[in-house]
């Protein structure tokens, strides 16, 4: 089973937990609704468009109300330490959340302790907490763009508003950043680095790169990295080995932004939509 | 079996001189030690988790006392500390107090829209109209709250990342709405 944890920015969302529903542009979760638009439910949206495909349904959501305040991610850290079975869990990924290294020490030691592991992906602020923390090794997947990447590769920024410029500098190559990354045990097992081009990396380097079909405004468009984690999770979740996740994912994500034809203003919901289309025309050139 | 995963983990993380109580704070310096006492009072008043301690060698100025707060919410810090008129002199992280805020903009023109980037934060607008049209990248909870405050207006009406976001990721975005309004605005 695929389970998503993150917020949402809506601070009358209460915590909440169970099988998320996709009606049209909104996710359903006990009750309460949420707009896809870009954060956890744009990812949330796209992994459960990914699993359509597969003819699976089950994605769980761990959400909370948070729009910086932190409230709602403190609570969610504190359920999933104190409260939350996380058994059964195939696939885990952590994203939209306040980024807090003492919290995240305490999940990490929490998840040490399950006699199953699952698959951790972190992406977005959990991403960050996990490098902060320097915890980043114990995470299979990481998901950054090429701010964040500057970030992992950066030893001394607590965050991505602190990295140096000379690190941030865009003379900077994909495989310095990864590496310096590594040599600091700030990345995951496997790196998925989204941009103009999408590189799936590793300690030992480039394993993958993913640079058709081009659409260059997706940079611009919010939630464009979030469906590409949603994509990568839902297709691990279902088995696949990571890097070939990664690869299938980088394509589908470009495939269903061709297929929304995108202009810088395009709304992620728009590229959500294409998703199963994407999905079986990609799955389908690979057998 | 768990407390030799916690105790070769807590071994790396020393090794690796990341103390993970410490690496996500940072220090509020102060002019001298009457407002430090005066802003701890504040924020401690107002709900957050400070401390006060001695600051590090790299810091040269202020006084020798700082106040030690969880670095994430320095927006939301320094927007209650203006208000009564006691910011402090410098703000630093504790990983490396001589670190600064991101100061490199990457700019992309896509013809009839701009997309500039701070940090890990892009916004990207309508030439003709000034329409902020997306916001994307980003990584705290507050990133989707200000898009949805912010997509679809004019960069003269839209609301402030510095006044309305609460995280670094929300000051990186104010950083970015800085430089698109000096390239577009008259």
């Amino acid at each position: 089973m695929l389970a998503i944890v993150g917020t949402v920015p809506d601070i009358e969302f209460d915590l909440s937990v169970g099988l998320v529903e996709l009606v049209k542009d909104q996710l359903c979760l006990d009750g309460k609704t949420v707009s896809v638009n870009r954060g956890t439910p744009a990812l949330l949206g796209a992994a459960i468009q990914t699993l359509a495909v597969f003819d699976k349904k089950e994605v769980t959501g761990f959400l909370a109300g948070d729009i910086g305040l932190g409230d709602g991610s403190r609570k969610m850290y504190e359920y999933l330490v104190n409260t939350a079975s996380l058994s059964g869990i195939h696939t885990l990924v952590f994203h939209y959340l306040q980024p807090d290294a003492d919290w995240q020490n305490k999940i990490m030691f929490t998840l040490q302790e399950m006699q199953d592991k699952p698959v951790l992906i972190a992406d977005a602020g959990f991403m960050y907490a996990a490098k902060m923390s320097g915890a980043a090794t114990g995470y299979d997947l990481f998901t950054p763009d090429a701010g964040e990447l500057a970030f992992l590769a950066d030893e001394h920024a607590p965050h991505p508003f602190y990295t140096r410029g000379f690190i941030l500098h865009t003379d900077n190559s994909v495989a310095d950043l990864v590496q310096r990354a590594y040599a600091h045990d700030n990345a995951a097992r496997f790196l998925l680095v989204k941009g103009a081009t999408d590189y799936i990396m590793n300690k030992d380097g480039e394993l993958f790169r993913v640079d058709s079909p081009s659409q260059e405004v997706m940079e611009a468009i919010g939630g464009t990295g979030d469906t590409l984690t949603g994509i990568a999770a839902a297709l691990i979740s279902t088995g696949m080995d990571i890097p070939m996740a990664a690869v299938a994912a980088a394509k589908i994500n470009r495939v269903a932004g061709q297929l929304a034809d995108p202009t810088p203003a395009t709304r992620i919901s728009d590229i959500i939509d294409h998703i199963p289309t994407a999905v079986a025309c990609v799955l389908k050139e690979r057998t | 079996m768990f407390n030799f995963v916690k105790k070769k983990w807590l071994e790396k993380s020393a090794g690796s001189k990341k103390d993970p109580a410490l690496a996500d704070h940072g220090f509020l310096v102060f002019e001298n030690t009457s407002e430090v006492i005066q802003a701890e009072k504040l924020l401690k008043l107002n709900g957050w988790d400070v401390r006060v301690m001695g600051p590090p060698p790299e810091i040269q100025t202020g006084c020798d006392l700082v106040i030690f707060f969880p670095l994430i919410e320095q927006l939301n810090i320094i927007r209650l500390l203006e208000t009564t008129s006691n910011p402090p002199l410098q703000v630093v992280p504790v990983t490396d107090p001589l670190l600064t805020p991101v100061s490199l903009f990457q700019v992309k023109d896509f013809g009839d829209f701009l997309m500039v980037r701070a940090a890990n934060m892009k916004i990207t607008i309508e030439k003709k109209t000034r329409i902020i049209v997306n916001i994307s990248g980003g990584g705290c909870p507050d990133v989707p709250y200000l898009a949805n405050e912010m997509v679809g207006k004019t960069v003269s009406s839209a609301p402030d990342p510095l006044d309305i976001g609460h995280t670094l990721c929300g000051y990186a975005l104010a950083l970015a709405f800085t430089e698109v309004k000096n390239r577009c605005l008259p």
